[in-house]
């Protein structure tokens, strides 16, 4: 590349920033920590980091999201939902979309609920065996509304999908929204991206293009019936929002940097069989607790989930014994602290032990998605 | 969310530190955070007039 045309791509890139301009995580789809391939959905669910499912009144409907290899040119990986058992009578208030919900923290430098806001660039690629119109929006909380409350701000648009099964890229430029609201600039949820992908006959006739309260519905489109039949597909990768007018290239971050950005939200500790979990110490008889310590700061305190079965884990100490799970009796936003009070552990108060997992299904994983 | 059941975790000084929940069919251990989204459910079950068990 020439100099000249060195300096003009820079010239495009920094009207916002020329690194950290995407503030989308994972839109590349890269980063997998709960696993790859994830069947037999009907609800809610977060499957691929940082983007969650949301859907309600699915009737008989179900649905597959994989990590799919299937991407445009210079991405390794796509998000396929498909349909895997058709619902033949959509519910009039169905309501499935694809979202990340996104933190003020992270979104804070976007000038919204000014009277001159930012304009703000959505780019991504997709690919459906439908062509047709689909519908999207932006959300935006005010004053800390929660993402489906009326109170939250909405602006829905539509993108088209003009040959079918064959990746298209996509840009939409939105003025950010000038009402008299209060925007989150805290670890709460400020903004969400959403992409419909089911809407019932009263989840369909949202205004587009303009901003309004929410009414939990899309703008109408040709395609907001996924679950439809079971031929559908949808692929999307290279997904990035930033501030300016123009779409510039997809911000590739390395792995590292984008599972980092991931576990701020969801961190699998451990998954599988004969894996360490601690070093514990028994503070009462056969009772043990260990220290989990967080290789990022979380965004709030997380939960634990951790998988429980017939002598998924062990403590190995003067003698071994077996248990079925732990309960996190601490957890805060840099560590958490496991316990297990008896039903298992067969160990002297004040002695020591190592824990290893003890199944191929044992796991333990914190969770501070918003 | 759907939370089938809720009870709180007391460390060994007898403190309530966490809830040991039952969340769309999964257990949890959950911290009192306010910006925690499962404490935030249980928060508005509560309302809801159910009740978080005690400790065992």
């Amino acid at each position: 590349m020439s100099k000249a045309a060195d300096l003009a791509r820079t010239a495009s890139a920094s009207e916002t920033a020329l690194s950290n301009r995407n503030v989308v995580i994972n839109g590349d789809y890269t980063i997998s920590q709960r696993g790859t391939s994830f069947s037999s959905q009907t609800g809610v669910a977060y499957h691929l980091d940082r983007w969650e499912m949301y859907g309600y009144n699915m009737g008989d409907g179900v649905y597959r999201v994989d990590q799919s290899t299937d991407a445009p040119a210079g991405f390794s990986n796509s998000n396929k939902v498909s349909c895997t058992t058709a619902d033949a009578s959509q519910d009039a208030n169905n309501q499935m979309f694809f979202q990340q919900m996104i933190e003020g923290l992270n979104s804070s430098h976007i000038n919204y609920f000014v009277s001159s806001p930012d304009t703000v660039t959505l780019s991504f690629w997709v690919k459906s065996n439908r062509t047709g119109s689909y519908s999207l929006g932006l959300k935006l909380s005010n004053n800390g509304s929660v993402q489906n409350n009326t109170a939250t701000r909405i602006y829905n648009s539509t993108y088209s999908v003009s040959v079918a099964n064959t990746w298209e890229k996509k840009t939409i430029t939105i003025v950010m929204d000038t009402s008299s609201s209060t925007k989150v600039v805290t670890n709460g949820f400020a903004m969400a991206l959403i992409f419909w992908l089911g809407g019932g006959t009263n989840r369909d006739e949202s205004t587009a293009n303009s901003w309004i309260n929410n009414g939990n519905a899309a703008t109408a489109s040709d395609n907001l019936d996924i679950l439809g039949s079971t031929s559908n597909d949808w692929y999307i990768t290279g997904v990035q929002l930033e501030v300016g007018t123009v779409a510039t290239p997809f911000e590739h971050r390395s792995y590292g940097q984008e599972l980092a950005l991931c576990q701020r939200y969801f961190y699998n500790y451990v998954s599988g069989n004969l894996k360490s979990v601690f070093a514990a110490t028994a503070i009462l008889a056969n009772y043990i607790s260990g220290v989990i310590t967080f290789p990022v700061t979380m965004r709030a305190a997380p939960s634990a989930v951790i998988a429980s079965g017939s002598d998924y884990y062990r403590e190995y100490s003067s003698g071994a014994s077996g248990f079925s799970d732990f309960t996190g009796e601490r957890l805060d936003v840099n560590s958490a602290t496991l316990s297990k009070n008896g039903g298992g552990p067969s160990i002297a108060a004040g002695d020591s032990a190592i824990v290893y997992t003890n199944n191929a299904s044992a796991s333990i994983s914190f969770d501070a998605e918003l | 969310m759907i939370i089938n059941s809720a009870r709180y975790i007391k460390d060994v000084d007898n403190n309530n530190t966490a809830i040991n929940a039952t969340i769309d069919g999964v257990v949890l251990s959950v911290p009192l955070d306010p910006a925690n989204r499962h404490y935030q459910a249980i928060l508005e079950w509560v309302a809801d007039g159910n009740t978080i068990e005690a400790a065992e």
